[in-house]
């Protein structure tokens, strides 16, 4: 089994006629994922390399019978494409855009209270079940179907992460990366949550970085509710104060969201916390052997 | 984005916020005209970005003009250090010349994002003039918190809360609930990240003056914020971190000696702690973007190394998309085209096709030294450097 997409998911693109939305459309077609189309406003009815264009998600949905969309949309606009794709009833919305402004994602979580839709992201390389689908823009190669949930902040720390496991002979059941952004889709928790649901899943890494409090908040959560093997990796243990590290919500700010407190917190519920980033693979090998 | 404490008043003062009279100028003379505008008696204040310039000696009252003048003439120029510019400290371009008051009372008022409730959270306190992380570490109950709801705003009854929890009554409350209104309007209707009034004074006669404040905006919605982007002031900026940000990238200095340069932000700070681990510190945070392009690395190394105390750079790049081979053929090309580089280039290539990418770079005319894991590039980083 797996969380979130899998052999149901029917994927469109929002922003499918952009360069990059095309190329990850293709992608993600390439891996196997089910790719019905795409929305760029003013262009229905064209196509573009086999994929139907739609002016908007509603159109999509009632054409494709979509139910995942994955958005490319510039960041001015992209809150309303998530906002748009939630109002049309699609499930699951994969947001890569990174550089949303922060009082557009208020507005973003206002309206996803009224709505059942599941946002992961934004700023993030989507989610990959392997094997089966990929909504994302992670290399679905270096992955390999398995039984070790992944949730990360991170993108290409996350690559790192599943290629290590790779090379241990450990597979994925799913590979979440919920974004670098201070307002967030999908929490920890939310991921954590799912994954508990999912009996495939018998351990799960789990990497942050400094900036919040999600992962204090996640280990609090693991303690009381979750048994399975968790890894944890926390980057930035290095970062100075009060300066953003690439990612926008990764910045420690008034001496609250350093890697030592998120470390201990996690250690303290469970975690078996990595300080090397080197070491992700090995240490979940150990766990599942132990 | 951070901007100055006048530029933060003057938005203060066009949401109705009680800000003291002055001006800011770049002249003693001028100084001095103002002081005497003012009445006579002001303070001078250094204006930088960085906090605590009042212990640095960047703010000094005058009794007069020709002190305003002399104190004006003395703080202009000065390589003013504070606890938060480090030791070189950072030079004093402009003064704020305004009104001296007569304290009773100093108050703390700030809004921010709760990243917990994704909601501006507004915090008050009756430890004004300190640094609000300072009250939080020592005395956490010390500091009221209000969740703001940013599309209703503050209600009124939550800045009547507010006021009457910092223990104010009358108008000095009717004062300071009007103060957090237009703080709360501020901070929500230019996208700022950050607004704070600190402190927030009370005079003796009961009214109510933001003495100092600070605003900090939103990068990602400076598109939208056209007026104060036009208020960033890059001569406050690491001049690297400028060049870096021209090209696109995501560059920090640091204090170390090994320069970094990684794919992605999440590995970016990984190996910079993995560095760490094997003995070493960091010179540097730089994202050169997914994909990694020659362009990029080329820009990218060039900045790395304009910085003298960098003594060997560690290249950790994951190649995802982006195959790890023309990955490599990019780094080579990079290197190879800014010529006579004479310190130790470590490349940790990882990824698809990653054992074609480790030939192109042993083939290369460049000798780098070739790591066949992250650890193993952070222990000859390490070495190469000179050691821990």
């Amino acid at each position: 089994m797996s969380i979130l997409v899998g052999q149901d998911t029917r994927l469109i693109v929002q922003g499918i006629t952009g360069k990059e939305g095309l190329f990850h459309a293709q992608g993600c077609r390439d891996y196997g994922t089910n790719v019905v189309g795409g929305v760029t406003p003013g262009k229905g009815g064209q196509s573009v390399d086999d994929f139907p264009v739609f002016n908007s998600v509603e159109a999509a949905k009632r054409q494709t019978d979509c139910n995942t969309t994955m958005i490319f949309v510039p960041p001015p606009f992209a809150a309303d494409a998530i906002m748009e794709a939630a109002g049309a009833g699609i499930e699951l919305i994969v947001c890569i855009t990174e550089g949303i402004p922060v009082a557009d994602m208020m507005k973003v979580k206002a309206f996803l209270s009224d709505h059942p839709a599941r946002l992961i992201g934004p700023n993030c390389p989507g989610v990959i079940s392997p094997g089966k689908a990929k909504v994302g823009i992670m290399p679905g190669h270096i992955h390999k179907p398995g039984s070790v949930g992944v949730i990360s902040r991170s993108g290409t720390l996350t690559y790192e992460a599943v290629w290590q496991l790779t090379n241990v002979d450990l597979g994925q059941s799913s590979c979440v990366g919920i974004g670098g952004d201070p307002i967030p889709g999908t929490t920890f928790i939310d991921a954590l949550e799912l994954f508990k649901d999912d009996g495939d899943t018998e351990a799960v890494i789990l990497i942050g970085e400094i900036g919040g409090s999600a992962e204090e908040e996640a280990a609090a959560w693991i303690s009381e509710n979750f048994d399975r093997p968790v890894i944890g990796f926390i980057a930035g243990a290095t970062a100075p104060p009060g300066r953003r590290m690439g990612h926008a919500g990764a910045i420690v700010s008034g001496g609250k969201g350093t890697a030592e407190e998120k470390k201990r917190a996690l250690s303290a519920a469970g975690v078996t916390v990595v300080d090397s980033p080197a070491e992700m693979g090995q240490a979940a090998a150990k766990a599942l052997a132990g | 984005m951070k901007i100055h404490e006048y530029q933060a008043k003057d938005i203060l003062r066009q949401y109705g916020a009680p800000v003291p009279a002055g001006r800011v100028t770049q002249s003693p003379d001028q100084a001095a005209e103002i002081c005497d505008e003012l009445g006579g008696r002001c303070v001078v204040k250094a204006q930088i970005h960085a906090g605590g310039r009042g212990k640095g000696g960047g703010v000094k009252v005058a009794s007069d003009p020709d002190e305003a003048r002399r104190l004006a003439d003395e703080i202009l120029g000065m390589q003013l250090v504070t606890p938060q510019t480090g030791p070189e400290g950072q030079e004093v371009k402009q003064v704020l010349v305004e009104e001296a008051l007569d304290i009773q009372t100093e108050l703390y008022l700030g809004i921010t994002l709760d990243r917990q409730s994704g909601h501006p959270v507004i915090m008050a306190s009756t430890a004004g003039g300190m640094e609000i992380e300072e009250v939080a570490a020592e005395n956490p109950d010390a500091i009221l918190r209000m969740v703001v709801d940013p599309h209703l705003g503050l209600l009124p009854f939550q800045s009547r809360s507010l006021a009457s929890g910092l223990g104010l009554e009358g108008k000095t409350a009717r004062q300071a609930g009007a103060a957090i209104d237009s703080l709360t309007r501020a901070y929500l209707e230019t996208d700022a990240s950050l607004a704070e009034i600190n402190p927030l004074m009370i005079t003796t006669g009961g009214d109510v003056y933001a003495l100092d404040a600070k605003m900090n905006f939103d990068d990602n919605a400076l598109f939208r914020q056209k007026a104060i982007a036009e208020l960033r002031d890059v001569d406050e900026e690491n001049p690297l971190e400028v060049e870096a940000g021209e090209f696109g990238l995501n560059y920090i200095k640091l204090d170390g000696t090994i320069g970094c340069m990684v794919n992605g932000a999440g590995l970016a700070m990984a190996t910079m702690d993995i560095i760490k681990l094997y003995g070493g510190e960091p010179a540097n945070f730089l994202d050169v973007g997914g994909s990694a392009s020659q362009e990029a690395v080329e820009n990218a190394f060039r900045i790395i190394i304009s910085d003298d105390s960098v003594k060997a750079v560690m290249i950790n790049i994951f190649g995802g998309i982006a195959r790890t081979d023309r990955i490599a053929r990019g780094v080579v090309a990079a290197l190879e085209s800014l010529g006579n580089i004479d310190i130790p280039v470590i490349v940790r290539l990882e990824g698809t096709n990653v054992e074609e990418g480790r030939q192109v770079l042993e083939d290369a005319d460049f000798s780098f030294i070739v790591a066949s894991h992250m650890a193993d590039a952070a222990e000859k980083a390490v070495a190469a450097a000179g050691g821990a």
